[in-house]
């Protein structure tokens, strides 16, 4: 077991969380990610090893899927995000590899993201004011690239008009934080 | 007096009295007041001074067309200029200034202006201002801008913000008239997504200036009933304050919402205005329609405003601006203005309409077949003088005239995707025609369909047929009894005459200005625009231009819709540019990234350097040190003497698998990748499809099928991008799979000959990094201090024994502290890209100065690596014969032949005895620092034929800064030339 301690991508030992107006903001840090990408030619057997791994099938474009451990979103053309515990799959990318084998790049991405999710009654009206995603009709599982005060984000809806995760490339951290903030301030 | 002027009735909270100034004179108007419809109430009708003349002038209009009304609002940093009286809101405290004057309002000193206004016609600054030449930026043009200057500025900072926002909806209605409310109404109880949004504050449109009745209610009791039901529906979302600004492409709309412009300053934290991108799926254009002048001579005078307003000052504001009221009308509704303000109690002297057969309808004298032909009263009308069927003159006292020259429909949103309007004679306007915007319908006035009952059936219907068109069934709301008169007009647009009529009140054009530019030529419509101004600044000619195309068509002797009509564009109202911007200012115009050793560095007090979004570290200064260069030279000879580590995570890293990965990567680099070991890394050169240099790096291959590919950080973006392309586009048919892991590794280079030895004490001992072991380009995956997985590369920047070391961004800050913590005994320092810089020149390394888009691979002495046994990228275009001359521009080396000189970086390269211009140029220095290992100024610098010309003496000039070195050509690798250090 190695001796280093970790940081938060806003730079603290524990993850922060604020509450303004109806609005939590909370930084997630207990999540591992992977990048799941098919290889060319093998889509069925893709398909049903990743059908296996994840305990159901792959979500199609916009969608995501919430299993035990796993969660995937899909990211792109033939490409998806797999999510678990970050306590028990901190390595996940190569749990996942040694589980799809040669029909799938699997790419570590747990710190490559920063990840806040928002919630409270006026999340809808947060949202609004950060992206152009249709949040208000986005159903629970509902997930999308867009941008974010010009940062390219990732919003994924876990309950519809409740909660959302924003997802934005780790460096970013601090700038999207500030941006959520602002926002709901500006709405609280 | 407190508010003279104020009638009975009106929708007005007269519980809420509200203190606000103009010209430093206090007043009092009630919640609900507009400044203009406060200071008509007050008995004020002088608002300001025009743009040219400064001719006195109040409100034309109680709207956003107005051309007039123009002031300073609110004071310091949130004065705003040019602001419009008419659709301020009147909140406690406000205070206001009239502007574009020298001296009291009463007694505009640049007045003397409308005296010479012969001088002043169409083109004049065209005409004077030609000679002599230069006198037009230092003298003339300042002289004009503060003669013609509207508002001025504090210059102080806007302290407010500014969202932005994006909404989604089925159906977008613009504008909460008849139509509208009607088309909402039918929308909402279908369960539609609607947005309502008005510019007003007060929703209902014309229902709440007219007096018609609704059914058993009043226009402005159902638009009230009408917006509580739409407010309890939770798919309709009511968008007071808001002006939708334009119609853009895919149904996307722009949208202004004024959300703290009614108070004294926003609430904390709020937005002083959001600007929001509205998605709708169908849009219902409900505008409404403008009402405009008729031009005689001295029609601008203060008191002399449109019948519409007319009634809407008295109806909703409960304000009128004189004891006397007379009419100006060539249709029915001017009449409307006299019954509405006789029943008000108001004198109205005479209805003077241009018709001989006009009607009589309201109880009052009237003049029919008459005009007026001008007006007296020097700060606000006295008299008009007319002229009456028999062509006597006459004059009649009134302090207030209302002209009603017809109502235009707003078409404006229906041509700004070119569409363009039609002429439609009965009412004497343009009306919505040819290709809406995809998705629109038009309804109510906007459409044309002027009566109340009209508008209120078109609005259901439309609301009706955009449903349909989205396949949801939906039956018209039920609708109240309304007024459904026709629309009797006489078209007439200027009572002809020998003085100055004016068409457009804002710019100051007149009739004769008009006719000036048709003689001079000026016979399009768009040339009439900018030759006379017609139509321009924040009004956009909704009052005008109909008046100078009718004037136009005269002269020409066409029609008016053969005359054309000039191009609506977006923004429908002023928008500020700090609602373009929106949180995009100051400090937050752009996102910051942050290194995994930030915190680490800030607390060491580093100074850091914007590259691109990222902050480095630039270098950390130690106490004692007062300049930068003391720490930089510090941080380069401690590493060079025992070891320095330095945070190069910004560098792009791109992972890249799939089994044709190593083709892929053969193909888009110009060196060969396809026999590169596992466990190896190798430089890679990657050319544009032009053959020129895109960008550089290195690349390991940690698997037979997965490579790691680094980028510079300028460019981390761009190579992404330029690789999704080549394999989507260019080779769909490879199996390569890539994503960006720039944030996923904290990633440090250890450098200098005791790197070996602090990385020890950090990778766990399982792991052999010994050189036998572990040789320069080596690479793979290890564990550090007790398991943690990292990766490990021995590859080196500053061309000492250098790894860089990766692990999960999460560990980076402690894998910092350890790493200084260890090096402790080797006195190790951290440096900051202004080390790293100096020590790349030192070894001749090329980066982002010489990789500047113009550089070939021969230039930066590499034309060797663009190999020609397999194709790549920009390999073919490479072998053009421009690119390969004899002289072609090559890297090298420069000292200064006195060592003390210094020269810089941009500085030409001039033969010793040549003039130093263009002809004689030799090339140019790139890269320049002071080497602190060989005490002087070194740089690297493209040169004509450089490679040959070692030894070789030339000058550095520098005209920039007008100084100049002589400086020796030399290797570009200054330190261990043949690499010796890096491979210990």
């Amino acid at each position: 077991m190695h001796d280093l301690g970790s940081l938060t991508p806003l730079g603290g030992k524990t993850s922060k969380t604020d509450q303004i107006g109806a609005i939590g903001i909370t930084e997630v840090t207990t999540t591992a990610l992977a990048s799941v990408s098919c290889r060319m030619g093998k889509a069925q057997a893709f398909a049903t090893a990743a059908t296996a791994l994840f305990g159901g099938p792959l979500p199609g474009p916009g969608q995501s899927t919430k299993g035990d451990p796993y969660g995937v979103i899909w990211t792109g053309p033939e490409q998806w995000f797999a999510e678990a515990p970050f306590d028990s799959h901190e390595d996940i990318a190569k749990t996942l590899k040694a589980g799809l084998g040669d029909t799938a790049s699997v790419t570590e991405q747990t710190d490559g993201w920063v990840r806040f999710d928002v919630s409270g009654a006026t999340v809808v009206d947060l949202l609004e004011r950060l992206c152009p995603v249709p949040a208000r009709q986005m159903q629970t599982g509902a997930a999308t690239r867009t941008v974010v005060e010009h940062m390219g984000c990732l919003v994924i809806c876990r309950a519809a008009g409740a909660q959302f995760s924003i997802l934005a490339p780790r460096s970013y951290a601090a700038s999207l934080h500030h941006a959520l903030v602002t926002a709901a301030r500006s709405i609280a | 007096m407190s508010q003279t002027n104020r009638i009975a009735g009106g929708l007005i909270d007269r519980s809420q009295t509200l203190n606000f100034s103009f010209d430093g004179k206090t007043y009092q108007g009630h919640a609900g007041d507009t400044l203009a419809s406060a200071l008509i109430a007050n008995g004020v009708r002088l608002m300001g001074r025009s743009f040219k003349y400064h001719r006195p002038r109040g409100p034309l209009t109680a709207g956003s067309e107005e051309p007039n009304a123009l002031v300073e609002l609110r004071s310091g940093a949130r004065q705003e200029p040019n602001t419009r009286a008419t659709v301020a809101e009147l909140f406690d405290g406000l205070t206001a200034r009239s502007q574009n004057h020298v001296g009291p309002l009463s007694f505009d000193l640049l007045a003397v202006n409308d005296l010479l206004s012969p001088f002043f016609a169409a083109g004049f600054y065209y005409k004077t201002f030609m000679w002599p030449k230069a006198f037009w930026e230092k003298l003339y043009e300042p002289i004009i801008r503060r003669a013609a200057g509207l508002g001025s500025l504090t210059m102080q900072a806007d302290p407010d913000t500014y969202d932005k926002g994006f909404l989604h909806c089925d159906v977008l209605i613009i504008g909460a008239g008849p139509a509208g409310l009607a088309a909402a109404l039918t929308a909402g109880r279908a369960g539609a997504e609607v947005i309502l949004a008005d510019e007003d504050f007060l929703l209902g449109g014309r229902l709440n200036s007219e007096t018609l009745a609704l059914g058993d209610q009043t226009g402005a009791e159902w638009a009230r009933t009408t917006l509580a039901e739409l407010a309890s529906l939770p798919n309709v979302r009511i968008m007071a304050r808001t002006t939708v600004i334009g119609a853009f492409d895919h149904g996307i709309y722009g949208a202004l919402e004024r959300v703290s412009d009614h108070l004294p300053e926003p609430l904390p934290g709020k937005p002083r205005q959001t600007l929001w991108r509205i998605y709708a799926r169908r849009s219902l254009l409900c505008a409404g329609a403008t009402e405009r002048p008729i031009a005689f001579e001295n029609n601008d005078r203060p008191g002399i405003m449109l019948g519409g307003a007319l009634r809407s000052y008295a109806n909703r504001w409960a304000a009128v601006p004189g004891e006397k009221v007379a009419i100006f009308t060539n249709n029915d509704d001017g009449h409307r203005t006299a019954a509405d303000l006789i029943a008000k109690g108001v004198k109205v002297t005479a209805v003077i309409d241009s018709r001989a057969d006009a009607p009589r309808i309201a109880d009052c004298e009237l003049l029919a077949g008459a005009v007026v032909t001008g007006s007296t009263g020097r700060l606000g009308l006295r008299f008009v003088k007319t002229r009456t069927a028999d062509g006597r003159e006459r004059m009649i006292e009134c302090q207030a005239l209302g002209v009603s020259g017809g109502w235009n429909p707003n078409v404006h949103l229906t041509c700004h995707q070119r569409g363009r309007p039609q002429w439609n004679a009965a009412l004497a306007a343009f009306v919505p025609g040819g290709t809406l915007p995809p998705g629109m319908l038009v309804a109510g006035a906007a459409n044309g369909v002027m009566s109340t009952a009209g508008a209120l059936a078109s609005g259901a219907e439309a609301a009706v047929a955009t449903l349909a068109d989205l396949g949801r069934k939906a039956k018209p709301a039920d609708l109240p009894q309304a007024e459904d008169a026709p629309v009797q007009i006489t078209p007439l647009f200027h009572v002809p005459g020998k003085g100055r009529a004016w068409v457009d009140q804002q710019n100051d054009v007149t009739v004769k200005d008009v006719k000036l530019a048709h003689q001079e030529g000026y016979i399009s419509v768009e040339h009439l625009k900018r030759y006379t101004t017609l139509g321009m600044a924040t009004d956009q000619g909704k009052t005008s231009n109909i008046g100078g195309l009718a004037v136009m068509a005269e002269m020409t002797g066409k029609s008016i819709p053969e005359t054309g009509t000039t191009i609506f564009r977006p923004p429908y109202t002023p928008v500020p540019i700090a609602a373009f911007a929106g949180r995009s200012a100051g400090r937050d115009f752009r996102p910051t990234r942050l290194t995994p050793s930030h915190h680490w560095a800030a607390e060491q007090g580093a100074v850091f350097v914007e590259v691109g979004m990222w902050l480095r570290a630039q270098w950390f200064p130690r106490e004692g040190e007062t300049t930068w260069r003391q720490s930089v030279d510090r941080e380069v000879l401690a590493t060079r003497k025992s070891v320095g580590i330095c945070d190069v995570t910004t560098l792009g890293k791109i992972d890249v698998q799939g089994s044709d990965a190593a083709d892929f990567l053969n193909r888009i680099y110009a060196n060969p990748f396809a026999k590169l070991p596992v466990g190896k890394v190798r430089y890679g050169l990657m050319l544009r499809e032009d053959g020129m240099v895109m960008d550089d790096g290195t690349t390991a291959r940690l698997a037979e099928d997965h490579f790691v590919l680094t980028t510079t950080t300028a460019n981390a973006v761009g190579v992404y991008r330029h690789m999704e392309f080549c394999r989507q586009c260019l080779w769909p048919d490879m199996d390569v799979q890539i994503i960006s892991t720039t944030e996923a590794w904290a990633q440090y280079s250890v450098a200098g000959p005791n790197a070996r030895k602090l990385l020890q004490k950090i990778v766990d001992p399982a792991f052999d990094i010994s050189n036998e072991a572990f040789p320069y380009m080596g690479c793979g995956d290890i564990t550090v201090c007790g398991g943690l997985r990292a990766r490990l590369f021995r590859i080196s920047f500053s061309g000492e024994l250098a790894f860089e070391i990766a692990v999960p961004t999460r560990y980076g800050d402690a894998l910092m502290r350890r790493m200084v913590e260890a090096g402790r005994e080797f006195d190790a320092v951290v440096y900051g890209t202004e080390a790293l810089g100096v020590m790349r020149i030192e070894k001749g390394h090329a980066a982002g100065n010489e990789l500047n888009g113009t550089t070939t691979a021969l230039n930066l002495g590499m034309g060797g690596m663009v190999n020609k046994k397999k194709d790549s990228i920009g390999s073919t275009l490479s072998e053009r014969e421009g690119m390969n001359r004899a002289d072609a521009l090559n890297l090298v080396g420069f000292r200064p032949v006195n060592p003390a000189d210094t020269f810089a970086a941009g500085s030409h390269l001039i033969a010793r005895d040549a003039v130093a211009n263009a002809a004689n140029d030799q090339g140019y220095l790139t890269s320049v620092a002071f080497s602190p290992n060989l005490g002087h100024t070194i740089g690297l610098g493209l040169l004509k034929n450089g490679a040959a010309r070692k030894g070789e003496v030339l000058r550095a000039v520098n005209p920039v800064q007008n100084s100049e070195t002589l400086v020796e050509v030399v290797s570009a690798h200054f330190i261990d030339p043949e690499g010796d250090r890096l491979r210990a």
